[in-house]
């Protein structure tokens, strides 16, 4: 149990780093907008998700109607019911109810990938143990933007607008290489997501995201279906 | 309305999109193609998520192209996470000098 904590623990690191400087733009972001640090951590700490977070802290400037707020967090952060439908395909049998209310609490695009990217069955601890520390990077990221970020150089905190970005990169491009089939999926979604970016523009942002992923990823699964082993090996 | 309203619907609605599918989905998929879709879904959702928003990130296209850059090689040769997000903020930063 423990060593599958730790184990997690040492896998969220390089995850908890990442969101630390991200959640810090979101802070600095969060009180521009004008909430107090206060409602920018709990935020944080109750969605741990970065686009849903960011579109609801422009919904709450605005004075938005909560139906905005609803359907905007279930276009923006649908992908993660997806994550969680393919990550149940992979979890150890002590995974019980209870530990799945739990742990579904942090199925982030990162934790999910990570986890995803394991040979044995997910088991609860492993989760938690990750979970922990990116909930640590990310909330008190967010802390320290919304308290400290005016204080930054301009040229700094829009440089760190990217991290997040550059993060994602980093998930996709190495999987690419090894094959050709995520590969193609990759430059499907990208070219769609252009496509609504220049062309079809009414589609909104949350939207276009979904679309992209759905169009690539079915080519995926028409081209080149994955073998019962394969999700294991990557 | 009060901030903590939209705080609570916020964080209601990320936790249901989360827990629904994890918790009472138990069956194993036998649909090779649904499991191939879910297999390719997360790629395709961070590509989409990046490409083109990427190029928006830092408020200027010549920085934004420079981290993009920085971190697509890194990542072509396979160093962890961290390092990648980071050299690419540090690219973009630098760029910053010369526009």
């Amino acid at each position: 149990m423990s060593r599958h904590f730790l184990r997690g623990m040492s896998h969220g690191i390089p995850i908890a780093l990442g969101y630390l400087s991200v959640s810090f733009g979101f802070g600095i972001m969060a009180v521009r907008a004008g909430l107090t640090p206060l409602a920018a951590t709990i935020i944080s700490a109750s969605n741990l998700t970065s686009a849903g977070q960011a579109a609801g802290v422009d919904i709450i400037a605005a004075s938005g109607a909560l139906i905005e707020m609803i359907l905007v967090q279930l276009t923006i952060n649908v992908r993660y019911s997806l994550m969680a439908l393919s990550l149940s395909q992979k979890l150890d049998k002590s995974f019980t109810a209870p530990h799945r209310f739990a742990a579904s609490y942090g199925i982030t695009d990162e934790i999910f990938a990570v986890c995803s990217a394991q040979a044995e069955p997910i088991t609860p601890y492993y989760m938690y143990g990750m979970i922990l520390v990116a909930f640590v990077g990310w909330v008190s990221g967010t802390a320290l933007g919304a308290a400290a970020g005016q204080l930054l150089p301009a040229a700094v905190s829009s440089a760190l607008g990217i991290v997040l970005y550059g993060m994602f990169l980093a998930i996709i491009i190495p999987p690419s290489r090894k094959q050709k089939s995520v590969l193609i999926v990759v430059l499907a979604a990208a070219a769609v997501s252009i496509l609504f970016r220049y062309v079809i523009t009414a589609v909104s942002g949350g939207f276009a995201v979904i679309i992209s992923a759905v169009i690539a990823s079915v080519i995926g699964a028409l081209l080149f279906p994955v073998k019962d082993e394969e999700e294991a090996e990557t | 309305m009060s901030v903590a309203v939209y705080i609570i619907v916020m964080a209601l609605v990320t936790y249901l999109i989360r827990m629904i599918p994890f918790a009472f989905f138990r069956k194993k998929i036998k649909s090779r193609f649904f499991r191939s879709f879910l297999y390719y879904i997360p790629y395709a959702v961070l590509s989409a998520m990046t490409i083109p928003a990427i190029f928006y990130s830092t408020g200027s296209l010549v920085t934004a192209v420079a981290g993009t850059v920085a971190a697509v090689i890194l990542a072509y040769f396979g160093l962890p996470l961290i390092v990648v997000a980071l050299a690419a903020a540090a690219a973009a930063f630098a760029a910053g000098f010369f526009i």
